[in-house]
C-alpha cells in the first residue's frame, strides 16, 4: 500500500504527495505538528492521518515487531481444518440434496440457489428458514432466520404449512418427544417457528443495499440468527438499475459484506437468483442472472432445474464438493425427497 | 425509503453537513455508490464514509416483522382472495386469486382469457354474501376487448337472482372503471396516479388485459437493447400496488412461437432425445410472451391452452399448488369447468402452451 491507497480524504492525499511525502516510511516518521504545518491542517487531523499511515506501514511489514501481531486475524491452516470439521449444516428437507451439499447448507458460507420460474426456489428458501429452527435435541441448529423478500413471494400461509410439515416429521422420527419438558413441547408449534423468522419486505434496490448494510447491527441485537435468505437478490437490480458498470461495483460490495457477515456471526447466507438467457457457442443457454462477475461472489452454487418429470438440484460450484445432481420434490409438507428416488430413504431429520 | 431525504434523517451534525455540502440529498444517492467512490465524493476518510453509510442504511431499511406477525395480520384481515366460482380452480388456489400478488393469465388469442377476466371483474363487485369483494374494479383494457354487454350477459346467466332485481345490473356495472391507454407511457402515467385512486375509490381488483399489447407497440419505437426497460418499471410498480393495497392484480399475457422445440437448457444439461411431434401434427407449441424475466415476477401463472379436442386452464406456477389442469368451455354464463378434478401435468409441459391452431377459432 502506498500513500495513494490510504483510506484518507482525497484532498489530503494530493497535498501529501505535493508536500513531498512519497512513501509510507517517510510519512510515518513525521511528527504531527510538522505534518500539520506542511499540509496547512489542524494538528488533530494530522494525528489521524499519521495513525492510519503507521498502521498501513506496519501491515506492510517494514517495522513489524513480530509476525503474529502484524497479521491481525490470521488463522493457520490446521486450526481452519478443525473449524471446518465442526461447522454446522442446515438441513434442506431432502436427504439427496443434503448429500450433494455435503450435509446441507453450510454456515459461514454464501450459497446461491438459482433456477427457472416455478422450479421451487422460494419453497426451498422457506424450508431453510424453518429447518434452521429445528431444536438442537432433534438434530437441528435451534437458530433463527432473517428472510429478505424482494419479490413479494413470501406467502405466510405457505410458511405455516411448511412449519406444520416439519413438525409432523419431527414427531414421526422422534415418537417419544411428548415426554419432553413443557419448554420443548412449546417449541414444536408452527407459531413458534413463524415467530423466529424476521421478515423484511424490500421494495427497491436502495432498500436492499440498506438492509444488507444494517444487518450487522441487526444481528448484533438479535442473537442466534443462523441463516439470512435473500429472495431474490436479483429482482430490483434487474428491474431498476440501468448503469451496468455501477451495478456490478455495488453488487461486489454487497457480496463482500455478506461474506463477512456469514463468518462473523457464524451463519449461512442463501441468495436466490433468477435465470436469464445467454448466447454462447451459437445458441441460447440458460444461465443465472446478474452476470459472470456476480458468480464469483458465492462460495457454493446450486441450480434447480427440471429433468424430465422431476425436480433436480445441480451443484454447479463448490470449493470442496464434487459437481453432482440430485432429485427432490416439493410436497404439501415442503421440500422432500422425490418419491421414486433411487437412493435409500434416510431420516429427514 | 429510497427517496427519503438525508436532511430528515437526524444524522449526527457533521455527517449531515458533509452530505449536504456534496449534494447527496436522498438515501438512494448515498447508498448507490460503492464505499471507495463515496469516500471520493465526500472527500473524507473511510471511517466517515462508513459512518454515513451505516446511519443512512439503518434509517432507510424498512422495519422487519416476524412471520408470525404477518400471519396474524393475514388472519385478521381475511385472505382477500377473489373466488373464481370455478370450484376445482378455487380449490387448487386455496380459495381463489390471492390478494397482494400478481396473477398472470396467458394463452393464445381467442381461447378465453378475456372471458375469464370479465367474470373476475364482475365477481369482485358482488356483495360478500355472494362470494364477491364488494368493491370497485379498475380494468385496464389495452386491446379494446372489454365488453359491457358481454359482462352483463355473464352476470345475468350466472346470478339471475341478483341481476334481475331492479337497478342492480347498473349498480354492479357502475363499479367497474375502464381505462384504455393507447401507449406504454400513458399506461405508466396512469399507474403513477393509481395508488391514490385505489384508496379513494375502494378498488378491490385491478385487471390489465393485456400487458403484452403495450410491449408490442413499444418495441417498434425503441432500439432492441432497450426493449425490456419500460416494462421493468411497470412490473415493479404493479407488484407494489398489489401489496400496498392488498388487492388481487390480474395481468394477461399473449403467446409467441417457441423458437426451439427443446426450449432453453443449462450448459450442463445433456441433449434430450428428439421426440417426434408427428403424433401431434396439428398442435403447435407456444411460450408466454414477455420472457423469463417477467415469468419470475408473477406469483401465479394460469395457462389457457387447447389440445386433444379440449380447452384447459392449467395452474402452471403457484407456491401453494402443484401443476394441475382443468378442462373448460365457454358458455353464455362465462367459463365453466367440465371437471373439478384436476389433471396432473407432467413437468416438461408446465411451461409450454399447446394450441390446436384453427380449431380453437372455429369453435
Amino acid at each position: 500500500m502506498e500513500i495513494a491507497d490510504l483510506p484518507i480524504a482525497t484532498s489530503h492525499r494530493a497535498n501529501l504527495l505535493a508536500a513531498g511525502y512519497s512513501s509510507l516510511a517517510a510519512l510515518s516518521a513525521a511528527s504531527p505538528p510538522r505534518l500539520a504545518r506542511d499540509l496547512s491542517i489542524e494538528v488533530h487531523e494530522a494525528e489521524e492521518i499519521l495513525k492510519v499511515a503507521v498502521g498501513a506501514n506496519k501491515s506492510k511489514g517494514a517495522d513489524g515487531p513480530s509476525t503474529s501481531s502484524v497479521l491481525k486475524g490470521v488463522q493457520n491452516a490446521w486450526d481452519m481444518l478443525s473449524d471446518e470439521q465442526s461447522r454446522r449444516h442446515i438441513n434442506t428437507g431432502s436427504a439427496d440434496l443434503n448429500n450433494i451439499l455435503g450435509g446441507g447448507i453450510h454456515c459461514k458460507e454464501v450459497t446461491e440457489i438459482g433456477g427457472v420460474p416455478g422450479v421451487g426456489k422460494t419453497q426451498l428458501g422457506i424450508q431453510l428458514a424453518i429447518n434452521v429452527q429445528i431444536p438442537v435435541e432433534y438434530g437441528g441448529l435451534g437458530g433463527k432466520a432473517v428472510y429478505i423478500d424482494t419479490e413479494g413471494s413470501f406467502m405466510v400461509e405457505r410458511v405455516y404449512q411448511i412449519a406444520e410439515g416439519c413438525i409432523s416429521d419431527i414427531l414421526e422420527y422422534f415418537p417419544h418427544c411428548h415426554d419432553k419438558a413443557p419448554a420443548g413441547q412449546e417449541k414444536l408449534k408452527p407459531e413458534s417457528f413463524l415467530a423466529d423468522i424476521y421478515y423484511f419486505r424490500i421494495c427497491s434496490y436502495t432498500e436492499q443495499i440498506a438492509v444488507i448494510n444494517y444487518l450487522e447491527k441487526f444481528l448484533g441485537e438479535h442473537k442466534d440468527v443462523r441463516i439470512v435468505i435473500i429472495d431474490s437478490v436479483t429482482f430490483h437490480f434487474r428491474q431498476d438499475f440501468d448503469d451496468m458498470a455501477l451495478r456490478t461495483r455495488v453488487l461486489s460490495g454487497l457480496s463482500l459484506k455478506l461474506m463477512k457477515l456469514s463468518k462473523a456471526y457464524n451463519l449461512a447466507v442463501v441468495l436466490l437468483n433468477q435465470v436469464t438467457t445467454k448466447f454462447t457457442e451459437g445458441s441460447f443457454q440458460l444461465t443465472l442472472a446478474l452476470g459472470d462477475s456476480w458468480s464469483h461472489s458465492c462460495t457454493n452454487r446450486l441450480i434447480l432445474y427440471w429433468n424430465g418429470n422431476e425436480r433436480y438440484g445441480f451443484l454447479d460450484k463448490s470449493p470442496s464438493l464434487p459437481v453432482a445432481s440430485a432429485p427432490y420434490a416439493v410436497t404439501v409438507k415442503g421440500v422432500r425427497d422425490a418419491v421414486n428416488s433411487n437412493s435409500k430413504r434416510v431420516r429427514v431429520m | 425509503m429510497a427517496n427519503k431525504l438525508v436532511s430528515e434523517m437526524r444524522l449526527p451534525p457533521h455527517l449531515a453537513h458533509i452530505l449536504a455540502a456534496r449534494r447527496l440529498t436522498t438515501a438512494k444517492d448515498v447508498l448507490s455508490l460503492p464505499e471507495v467512490e463515496l469516500m471520493g465524493v465526500l472527500d473524507a476518510g473511510i471511517h466517515t464514509a462508513r459512518a454515513a453509510v451505516a446511519h443512512v442504511s439503518e434509517i432507510a431499511c424498512p422495519p422487519y416483522q416476524t412471520a408470525l406477525a404477518l400471519l396474524e395480520a393475514f388472519r385478521a384481515r381475511g385472505d382477500g382472495r377473489l373466488a373464481t366460482t370455478l370450484r376445482g380452480l378455487d380449490e387448487a388456489l386455496h380459495g381463489g386469486i390471492p390478494a397482494g400478488k400478481l396473477t398472470e393469465v396467458v394463452g393464445p388469442s381467442g381461447i378465453g382469457k378475456t372471458q375469464f377476466c370479465l367474470k373476475l371483474a364482475l365477481l369482485a363487485t358482488l356483495p360478500e354474501c355472494y362470494g364477491g369483494l364488494n368493491g370497485r374494479v379498475l380494468y385496464i383494457d389495452t386491446e379494446s376487448k372489454f365488453s359491457s354487454r358481454r359482462m352483463i350477459e355473464i352476470g345475468e346467466k350466472s346470478f339471475p337472482q341478483i341481476f334481475r332485481q331492479e337497478g342492480l345490473a347498473q349498480k354492479m356495472a357502475g363499479r367497474i372503471l375502464v381505462l384504455r391507454p393507447t401507449s406504454l407511457s400513458e399506461f405508466t402515467k396512469s399507474l403513477e396516479q393509481m395508488k391514490v385512486t385505489l384508496l379513494q375509490h375502494d378498488v378491490k381488483l385491478l385487471v390489465v388485459d393485456s400487458m403484452a399489447a403495450l410491449m408490442s407497440s413499444e418495441i417498434e419505437k425503441s432500439a432492441t437493447g432497450l426493449r425490456q426497460h419500460p416494462l421493468r418499471w411497470a412490473l415493479s410498480f404493479l407488484k407494489s400496488i398489489a401489496e400496498f393495497s392488498q388487492i388481487p392484480v390480474v395481468v394477461t399475457n399473449q403467446v409467441r412461437s417457441q423458437s426451439n422445440d427443446d426450449g432453453y437448457r443449462y450448459s450442463f444439461e445433456v441433449e434430450k432425445k428428439y421426440d417426434s411431434n408427428n403424433a401431434e401434427g396439428f398442435e403447435s407449441h407456444l411460450v408466454a410472451a414477455l420472457g423469463i424475466q417477467w415469468a419470475h415476477a408473477v406469483t401465479i401463472r394460469l395457462v389457457f391452452e387447447a389440445h386433444s379436442g379440449h380447452r384447459y386452464i392449467k395452474v402452471a406456477k403457484s407456491p401453494m399448488t402443484p401443476a394441475v389442469a382443468f378442462p373448460f368451455t365457454v358458455e353464455s354464463s362465462g367459463i365453466i369447468l367440465l371437471s373439478d378434478e384436476g389433471i396432473d401435468v407432467p413437468s416438461p409441459e408446465i411451461t409450454s402452451i399447446r394450441c390446436q391452431g384453427e380449431n380453437v377459432l372455429a369453435q
